[in-house]
């Protein structure tokens, strides 16, 4: 077990972790921050998916001690002020049926965007290939990407 | 069933009311009795105290209105809608409604039974009653202040009129409703004064959702609480022999490792323990290893370094031998017959011509993106158990007995779930946790890897249907269906679905081999893929009969009279209004050259369902683009909601009809992640677009009903396409194997 220091949602944190540990558990069990969610642990499904520096990544297979100096983002720190237009796509079309995957598509597709501001359908289509949503409300996550798309352009 | 729209309320004794010492109206009721079949008042309900009942709808006196509801989300949208029709007629803006799941801990919230499938077609009388109710006790209260009758008042928008032209909100009446007799007679709306029944509303919990709050199973954490790991038989048919846990016990989180199973052998092998009585019992008889450890990570590590020896106690079960037994009981002559009209055997042997196909289907875990978690916190004095389960009363009980206690001090609390399809009617989860606990004297979280909760069984059983049909004169005389099944077989009125009373001849058989591996419900239970063989088959009967599929289904509903079988539940007329709906919005057969269409219609779960799938050939393989659906699910509470379920639904029954497979060697699950086992994803899905038929029927469920017609309609319109039959699921397999030699 040994100490680091980490950055996530824009405050310093001290964790305490073996080095293996995933960030997945680190962000769950020692810091209390659950909407990162945890679906097969190596990497297939996306619900683990946050940002690190900036970018999508699936947080179940990284170890946390590797990520000092990084800034991590979760879906709790991706609201600033008010809802980012990714979740105000996801209410106004209201795409979530149990809702347990939606984290984990919100910040793959809220990285995406950052990528390609203004993608196609099928460019969407790939981008959210990953992310696994077992009620399958697949219609309504690639028509919310493409309305933020919208929103933010 | 037809909408009553002046109901005498007899079961008053159902709500009670109170005054708020904050000031506002509270008015308790009971939300599952409610909602179930021919409910009665448990007790004498004079004797009642608050807390017997489960949920309450409170106004205050600002006039907003807070539903508190005992039900759980399994994503269903039920949580939404169900409220809907309290708020429709107790007459407020839905923007004054909000909705909140009861407080766990509380003891208002001890009488929780899980909804269902069937809560918006049972609770649809009861709930718009309640809110029927707290409106005319409102008006009543408006009505003595301004000392004039009650009917000449009216109450609309949360505000009451009266003929003076005076008016009152709700809020500025609930002190004084608080102190009223509960009205007996009610009268609710007709549909077509509907102001929230019928317009989208969304997901209540929506907020909460897309900004991550803790709302599932796995998010649940009290001081204090360990973490368990529970290492099982890797093959069904195993159990423990001896482990080494001296690696696991030297990980600096691993706080120790213990053995549990005891517990569950005494209450399996108690004399009069009846499995049937316990529909939710799935317990292993083996020795399990428990990893107790401070974080999940300790856990997964430390159940990695456990060193177990299993043994084979009794046969360890392969695929091929089930293949085997279901085809061996599918030619034998050992079935029972769950439905005969007419005469087959005759219709069979003076047939012109038979027509016989075998479908196939494999076992299939639930997969729930949740995996498998419970929290049990066993005290001497209390048990408190806290999770995702659609079942808590029968928890509950085997937790009681399991653990020898009183049932009145096992409190289950039931979390938001990861989705359920089935899977979490089985409370399995739930008595480890509980033993665990037990052993340990402290509260624990059971959790589950992915790997574990796709191993742990309850799965779908592998199902087999040899399907036969008489062709006489150019008609269909007779049809023969029979059912091979692992370890049980249809349930209730199945056997009567479509097309029973459209054929004179008619006969279907059923049997079923027991295997060890344990099997349970999952979304639209056997219709899942019995409604495919059907689908398929017909479609095959109309290419035979040389005329249009949709026609012939048309024409075999032609043959049934509503209402003369008692066992028929779907309806002739509503079937038949849907078909045509989805195959004039489908442009059935209207489409270019290059798009192939496939259609099938099922009733099942009392909703009437007919799907067209589009699919276009890309390099030898179907790109499946399009599914039209129409829906005929009486009045649409909540449209959003139910073109959620509905897309997800369609969505679900292709991607497992493709591509879900899953097998066994040696009693062992062949797959256990992602990596192999394959779930649809996004670049595969159709787009799926909704119809409703328009009625003022009552509301029926729509969780499960989309689902079944997929598989057929796709399997189709791929005969459409390539000339290719498909008989066995995933269709994956077959279509790798497809020539190229196609139609375009």
């Amino acid at each position: 077990m040994a100490s680091y220091n980490l950055k996530v949602n824009g405050k310093k944190v001290s964790i305490e972790a073996d080095s293996d540990t995933p960030l997945l558990w680190v962000l769950r069990d020692e810091l209390n921050l659950v909407g990162t969610k945890y679906g097969c642990g190596i990497g297939q499904c996306g619900s683990c998916t946050v940002h690190v520096d900036g970018v999508a990544t699936r947080s179940c297979l990284l170890p946390a001690s590797g990520l000092e100096g990084s800034e991590i983002t979760t879906i709790e720190g991706l609201a600033k002020d008010k809802l980012h237009p990714v979740q105000h796509a996801w209410k106004a079309l209201d795409v979530p049926q149990c809702g347990y995957c939606q984290a984990g598509q919100i910040m793959t597709a809220t990285s995406f965007l950052k990528q390609n501001p203004n993608p196609n359908n099928e460019e969407i289509r790939n981008a959210m290939h990953g992310n696994l949503c077992r009620c399958a409300s697949y219609n309504r996550i690639e028509k919310a990407v493409a309305l933020a798309a919208k929103k933010m352009s | 069933m037809e909408n009553k729209n002046k109901i005498t309320f007899s079961r008053r004794n159902f709500i009670r009311t109170s005054a708020l010492a904050s000031g506002g109206l509270l008015i308790g009721f009971n939300f599952f009795n409610s909602c179930k079949e021919a409910a009665v008042p448990p007790v004498d309900v004079s004797k009642l105290n608050f807390n017997d009942f489960n949920a309450f709808i409170k106004i205050a006196d600002n006039g907003y209105v807070t539903i508190f509801s005992p039900n759980p989300e399994i994503g269903q949208g039920v949580k939404t809608s169900m409220p809907m029709l309290i708020a429709e007629e107790l007459d407020v803006p839905w923007e004054h409604v909000s909705v909140e799941q009861g407080a766990l801990d509380t003891e208002n919230f001890q009488r929780q039974v899980a909804g269902g499938s069937q809560s918006i077609r049972f609770g649809w009388d009861a709930l718009r009653q309640t809110g029927a109710t707290a409106k005319q006790m409102l008006v009543n209260a408006a009505a003595a202040k301004w000392g004039v009758d009650a009917s000449s008042c009216t109450a609309s928008d949360g505000i009451i009129k009266n003929s003076n032209g005076d008016q009152l909100s709700y809020g500025d009446v609930v002190n004084e409703a608080a102190t009223l007799e509960v009205p007996e007679d009610v009268t609710l709306k007709l549909p077509k004064d509907y102001k929230i029944i019928g317009k989208d509303a969304i997901n209540v919990d929506i907020d909460d959702i897309i900004t991550g709050k803790p709302l599932f199973g796995l998010d649940y954490k009290t001081d204090g609480m360990l973490y368990a790991s529970v290492l099982r038989p890797p093959a069904f048919g195993q159990i423990l022999e001896s482990y080494d846990a001296s690696e696991a016990k030297a990980l600096s989180g691993v706080i120790d490792v213990i053995v549990i199973g005891e517990k569950a052998r005494n209450y399996l092998n108690q004399e009069k323990f009846d499995p049937s009585a316990h529909w939710s019992v799935r317990l292993s008889e083996s020795d399990k290893v428990v990893v107790i450890g401070k974080t999940t990570w300790d856990v997964i590590k430390g159940k990695k370094a456990i060193k177990a020896i299993w043994k084979n106690k009794s046969l360890t079960e392969s695929t091929e031998l089930h293949d085997k037994k279901l085809n061996d009981l599918l030619n034998g002559k050992e079935f029972d017959t769950r439905r005969s009209d007419g005469n087959v055997k005759k219709a069979f042997a003076n047939a012109d011509k038979v027509i016989e196909r075998v479908y196939e289907s494999p076992f299939l875990p639930h997969n729930c993106m949740e995996p498998m978690n419970f929290y049990a916190d066993v005290k001497n004095e209390k048990v408190h158990l806290v999770g995702p389960i659609q079942t808590p009363e029968a928890a509950a009980k085997v937790v009681a007995s399991l653990l020898n206690r009183n049932i009145e001090d096992v409190h289950v609390d039931m979390t938001r779930m990861g989705g359920g399809f089935g899977r979490r009617l089985y409370g399995d989860f739930v008595y480890e946790a509980a033993e665990i606990s037990d052993k340990i004297k402290q509260p624990v979280k059971l959790v589950s890897t992915r790997e574990d909760d796709m191993a742990l069984g309850v799965y779908r059983p592998a199902i087999k249907y040899k399907i036969a049909a008489a062709i006489k004169d150019n008609k269909i005389s007779g049809y023969h269906l029979k059912e091979a099944a692992i370890n049980s077989n249809m349930y209730g009125l199945i056997p009567h679905f479509f097309p029973a009373g459209a054929i004179e001849n008619y006969q279907v058989d059923t049997a079923n081999y027991q295997s060890n591996i344990t099997t349970g419900a999952w979304r639209a239970p056997y219709t899942n893929f019995l409604a495919f063989a059907e689908q398929s088959f017909i479609d095959e009967l109309a290419d035979e009969l040389n005329i249009d599929p949709v026609q012939l289904r048309l024409d075999l509903l032609k043959e049934v009279k509503d209402g003369e079988d008692p066992n028929i539940q779907y309806s002739a007329k509503r079937m038949s209004d849907t078909i045509k709906l989805a195959a004039e919005k489908g442009n059935w057969r209207k489409t270019s050259d290059n798009v192939f269409q496939g259609f099938a219609a099922y009733y099942s779960h009392n909703t009437h369902v007919a799907e067209v799938v589009d699919i276009t050939m890309k390099n030898g393989q179907p790109s499946i683009d399009k599914v039209t659906v129409a829906v005929d699910c009486g009045i649409v509470v909540n449209p959003t909601g139910a073109k959620n379920q509905i897309e997800g639904g369609v969505i679900d029954g292709i991607g497992h009809a493709m591509y879900g497979d899953f097998s066994f060697e040696n009693g062992q699950p062949q797959d256990v992640n992602f990596n192999t086992y394959r779930l649809i994803r996004m670049k595969e899905t159709p787009i799926v677009e909704t119809h409703f038929v328009k009625n003022e029927l009552s509301p029926t469920g729509l969780g499960e009903p989309g689902l079944p017609p997929a598989g057929g309609a796709l399997a189709n319109a791929i005969k459409a396409a390539t000339g290719e039959v498909l008989t066995k699921q995933p269709f994956i397999t077959s279509l790798k194997n497809l020539q190229t030699d196609l139609k375009v």
